[in-house]
């Protein structure tokens, strides 16, 4: 492996969380972007080919060392590391709202899921998942969620632009989809 | 499976279930969804739902709900029964300006159909990081910055030792419990003004009171007044307070 690629193994596996592209530039000021990229593939390449236990993931426009799945059971079973709790489907349906119509309201959600949002809407946030990022027109200014980086982060996602366009989705929405 | 075994508390009997029927309600995530799985279970055209069958089904099925989650489901019910009260209407045939009225529904429908479809998405991608495990180190919070006094517990009562040694009179004293007295002030003043038809503060405060005394006083006299057996007047700002007798209270 190149230098600067073992000088990104390092730190990947000194970080807990996705490391952004910008702060693994950071690590030498002397390597240009292509030189980066080119690093960052061969380190995946040396994980993928060579057969490690581990890869590198593109997460949230940041890259993040991570387990393969076939060692899951085994990690749990031996109680090194538990999976987290899933997602209640409440939850889910809120974020699905959140991710595609962002800014959104509590109450264009409720509109949507026929039920009150209030404490989905609270532990989400909680969470970290959503985010307040700004206040509606109209009565009370209501408060407009959107979704965070650690949302990217949960679902393994690079950007929002990786779900599916909702002219995607099998069945035709709205007029004027409001996508991202 | 003898492994869970020598863990008694993860042990859980599956057995031990709540009540079938409202368990299944709360797998569904509102009435919307109760709705979608009718119209699947009874394999009918989404854009054509017998409005009359699949209302009677949902109402069935949300009987047994308990009242504080049957909310969302009860709204749906109404707007159910409307739109199968608005079908019964008897319309011209061939009317051309007919407004259906299960078209708002059917929008509906299929904007949460959708937005289930995205649900599914998640779900899988959820799963697929759910699967695999990050590094569990975890930064440690970063140090909270320099307080602006960086100080050792001897200079700290060092410090103070200096500023009760400037003062002439340090004001350390015996607790008093409940040295305030309201009741001894208002019979104190019951009785003057029983005498008397005006008092004066100066008159009712003894000369060289102490704080406690003047405090008991002004509640006493402030409860007093509240109870309007007295008038408490001031001709100007920090002059001597006035009291009066109250002539009302006195007739009564």
């Amino acid at each position: 492996m190149t230098p600067l690629a073992k000088l990104l193994e390092a730190a990947l596996f000194a970080s807990a969380r996705p490391i952004p592209s910008e702060e693994l530039a950071a690590l030498d000021p002397e390597a240009s972007k292509a030189a980066l990229a080119a690093a960052l593939d061969e380190l995946r390449e040396h994980y993928d080919v060579d057969g490690h236990g581990v890869e590198l993931v593109e997460i949230g426009g940041g890259w993040q060392i991570l387990t393969r799945s076939e060692y899951t059971e085994a990690i749990e079973r031996a109680q090194l590391a538990a999976r987290p709790a899933r997602l209640s489907a409440a939850a889910l349906e809120t974020l699905a709202l959140i991710a595609y119509r962002q800014p959104i309201g509590r109450a264009e959600i409720e509109e949507i899921r026929g039920v009150s949002v209030g404490s989905v809407l609270k532990s989400l946030h909680e969470r970290g998942l959503i985010d307040v990022v700004g206040r509606g027109e109209g009565m009370g200014r209501p408060l407009l969620y959107g979704t965070t980086p650690i949302f990217l982060e949960y679902f393994a996602l690079r950007h929002l632009d990786e779900l599916p366009r909702s002219d995607e989705l099998a069945v035709a929405l709205r007029a004027e989809p409001r996508m991202l | 499976m003898t492994e869970t075994a020598t863990y008694p508390g993860l042990a859980a009997d599956p057995m031990a279930a709540p009540p079938s029927f409202v368990v299944e309600l709360t797998e569904f995530s509102g009435p919307l969804d109760l709705l979608l799985t009718l119209i699947r279970e009874e394999q009918v055209d989404i854009y054509d739902i017998p409005i009359a069958r699949i209302a009677e089904q949902f109402v069935l099925r949300i009987r047994s709900l308990p009242l504080n989650e049957a909310a969302d489901y009860l709204e749906m019910a109404a707007r159910l029964l409307r739109i199968k009260a608005q079908m019964l209407l008897p319309r011209v045939d061939g009317e051309e300006a007919w407004d259906d009225p299960r078209a708002e529904l059917v929008r509906r429908l299929l904007e949460y159909q959708q937005m289930r479809e995205v649900v599914d998405v998640l779900e899988r991608a959820g799963e697929e990081r759910r699967n695999r495990f990050a590094r569990a180190y975890l930064p440690q919070a970063p140090a909270p910055p320099e307080a602006p006094l960086a100080l050792s517990l001897s200079e700290l009562l060092a410090a103070v030792d200096r500023i009760l040694r400037i003062s002439r009179d340090p004001g350390i004293h015996d607790v008093i419990p409940r040295a305030i007295d309201v009741p001894g002030a208002i019979t104190l003043i019951r009785d003057l003004l029983a005498l008397r038809v005006r008092a004066r503060w100066s008159e009712i405060v003894p000369s060289g009171a102490e704080p406690w005394q003047v405090l008991s006083t002004l509640l006493g006299l402030l409860e007093m007044a509240k109870l309007g057996e007295c008038r408490v007047q001031q001709s100007r700002p920090f002059a001597d307070v006035e009291i009066t007798r109250d002539a009302a209270s006195e007739a009564a």
